[in-house]
């Protein structure tokens, strides 16, 4: 059965994940039965980029409305595209933008989407993670409809995802979805950030990155002790800049910084997906954390399991020791 | 403003989890439960738009018996009322159990509970802590015919309607504005979390609990996907586990770090 794939845009890009996503598409039907699709009020450049991967077609979905995302423009636009044929799969890379229009659009055909995919086996099964990256699930889809896949960043290669090569690229079609600015019910504003960046994690050579494991903010000093005996900058998870114990500038993850040290040691961090594809490039991962079957374990090149609150004054000792 | 927050009970962060014999869930016996994360954002930011603007929070949870403790939770927060979807995990009641419903099925039966009271605003947290599926509030706003946004930090009330502070990825936010009614599937860390008083605690025993039996809501089971089975994820690296006391494990480490990675 055929595939759609929807890809998206980053800086007048076709995005990296999308590019995931196509790998993941190709593990579910051959390329000549892959339809890329792109979307926007201007998608040639786009297309073209599309047209030159190893797909069977791309079918640029174009209207003026459709210049900035909107999650009524989005998902009424697919919808008409989907509609007039009846693909098998419908794959989505895991974005912040798929998770907030594919749910609907999904539903609007009575399906539901399998999302944030970190594997596809035959059946199709797809996996993916449950309790935060503690467990795996796989999931099977049922009924006639298509089935809608989102996929989590870092699970697939892009770079395995061919082109074309000397072949000609893939034909290019035009498909313009009626749409009426009065569906259009949100207005979304330019994005901004919210203060100067002043610590750029991502040049340092190592950092200590700590998470809730620490408790509170008053046990911080032990942390900064051993990122002071390493020659390290200080690192953390989400909740911890959530709760103001250190600017967010500091956060490692989907929505902070993107880093890879020599050395990135991970102090009472559980491991969920939105922290590692913030910093699974670093070249040697050590965690601390007391609990042995704690995800980022998986992810680590030397772990201790241990309580790090008697784990780390000893680190801290055993590093000074080592200095002299 | 009248407020529908709905909060799902999940297991506790930090208790530890087993795989059930039938491989299909989690050893729910001995399991200690609490309220998903993001959802008690989006209860908080609830209580605080009702001390701001007035009106009525509303606290919403489907799920088996159990689920009344992180409800009178929720009430001794502040919440003034909740409505409890009563539904057995498996086994008897609605379409043979909740685990049956897919997160489309969930929605439905929350929307049909959620329909009678007419809100001006649902919230919803962005994604449960256990099976993570990051759809609910987005599939209810489908359901209900209301605009949505997700991955929202903080709600403003205008004259139009909202403007909501949203999440981008890598450190990025945008504003957007929107009519109401509306749906908002809540981000974490927007605001600080509040501690239920002791009086909370009190005065929670007084307000209205009704309990809906999900049989009544009219929705089938009918799920497009279902989880078939669980297992333990597989390392992606041989990871060198390092024992004995603390300071051993930490002698050891350094040595690694020097000799063999290398990075000190
Ligand atoms: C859209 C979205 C974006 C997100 N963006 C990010 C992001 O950019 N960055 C990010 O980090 N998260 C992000 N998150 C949150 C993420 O999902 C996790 O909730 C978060 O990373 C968990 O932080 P943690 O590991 O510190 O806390 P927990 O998951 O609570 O883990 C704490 C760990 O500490 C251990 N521990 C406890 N006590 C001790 C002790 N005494 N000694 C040793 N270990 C101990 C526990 O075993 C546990 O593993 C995002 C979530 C969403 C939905």
């Amino acid at each position: 059965m055929s595939v759609l794939l929807v890809l998206e845009q980053s800086g007048g890009k076709v995005s990296r994940l999308s590019w995931e996503a196509l790998a993941a598409a190709h593990r579910l039907a051959p390329a000549q039965e892959i339809t890329a699709v792109v979307i926007g009020a201007e998608t040639d450049a786009l297309a073209a980029e599309a047209a030159a991967k190893s797909v069977g077609k791309v079918v640029r979905v174009e209207h003026p409305l459709l210049k900035t995302y909107t999650a009524d423009g989005y998902s009424k636009a697919l919808h008409q595209l989907i509609q007039g044929q009846s693909p098998g799969q419908i794959v989505f890379p895991h974005t912040y933008q798929v998770r907030d229009y594919a749910p609907a659009l999904a539903c609007r055909m009575g399906q539901v989407l399998i999302g944030d995919v970190t594997g596809i086996a035959d059946g199709p099964v797809f996996m993916r993670q449950l309790l935060q990256g503690r467990l795996n699930g796989s999931y099977r889809h049922s009924g006639n409809g298509p089935c809608f896949v989102s996929v989590q960043a870092g699970a697939f290669r892009a770079d395995s995802v061919e082109t074309q090569g000397n072949a000609a690229p893939a034909p290019i079609e035009l498909f313009t979805p009626a749409l009426d600015a009065a569906q259009i019910r949100t207005v979304p504003s330019e994005p901004f950030r919210e203060s100067a960046q002043t610590v750029d994690l991502g040049s340092a050579q190592r950092i200590v990155s700590v998470g809730r494991g620490i408790k509170g903010a008053e046990n911080l000093p032990l942390i900064e002790a051993l990122a002071g005996a390493l020659g390290a900058e200080l690192a953390a998870s989400r909740p911890i800049c959530d709760n103001g114990w250190m600017p967010m500038e500091r956060q490692v993850g989907s929505s902070g910084q993107t880093v890879a040290p020599k050395l990135y040691l991970a102090v009472g961090i559980s491991g969920a997906i939105q922290h590692l594809v913030g910093m699974k490039g670093s070249q040697c991962i050590v965690a601390i954390n007391k609990d042995p079957d704690a995800p980022i374990f998986e992810v680590a090149d030397y772990g201790i399991a241990g309580d790090l609150f008697e784990v780390v004054p000893a680190l801290t000792e055993a590093v000074k020791a080592a200095k002299q | 403003m009248k407020i529908v927050v709905a909060i799902k009970q999940v297991p506790d962060r930090d208790a530890p989890v087993r795989i059930a014999a039938d491989g299909k869930w989690i050893e729910e016996r001995e399991l200690q439960w609490a309220m998903n994360e993001p959802d008690a954002y989006a209860l908080e930011e609830a209580l605080q738009l009702k001390e701001k603007h007035g009106g009525e929070v509303i606290v919403l949870s489907a799920g088996p018996e159990r689920v009344g403790s992180t409800i009178r939770e929720a009430l001794a927060k502040g919440a003034d009322r909740a409505i409890h979807i009563v539904c057995d995990d498996l086994g008897a009641g609605a379409g043979g159990g909740l685990r049956n419903f897919d997160a489309l099925g969930v929605a439905r039966l929350l929307a049909e509970a959620i329909k009678p009271e007419s809100p001006d605003l649902v919230l919803t947290g962005l994604q449960s802590e256990d099976l993570g599926l990051c759809q609910t509030g987005v599939i209810l706003a489908e359901l209900l015919g209301l605009p949505h946004a997700t991955l929202i930090l903080h709600v403003e009330k205008t004259d139009a309607g909202l403007k909501v502070k949203r999440e981008l990825e890598e450190g990025w936010f945008q504003s957007i504005e929107m009519p109401l009614p509306a749906v908002l599937a809540m981000q974490s860390g927007g605001n600080k979390l509040r501690y239920a008083t002791l009086m909370g605690i009190k005065r929670a025993k007084t307000k209205e609990l009704r309990a809906v039996n999900a049989a009544e809501l009219g929705v089938e089971a009918a799920p497009v996907a279902t989880l078939e089975q669980i297992s333990a994820p597989k390392k992606q690296k041989s990871t060198q586990m390092l024992g004995g006391s603390a300071k051993e494990a930490a002698t050891a480490l350094v040595e690694k770090l020097k000799t063999e990675a290398r990075v000190l």
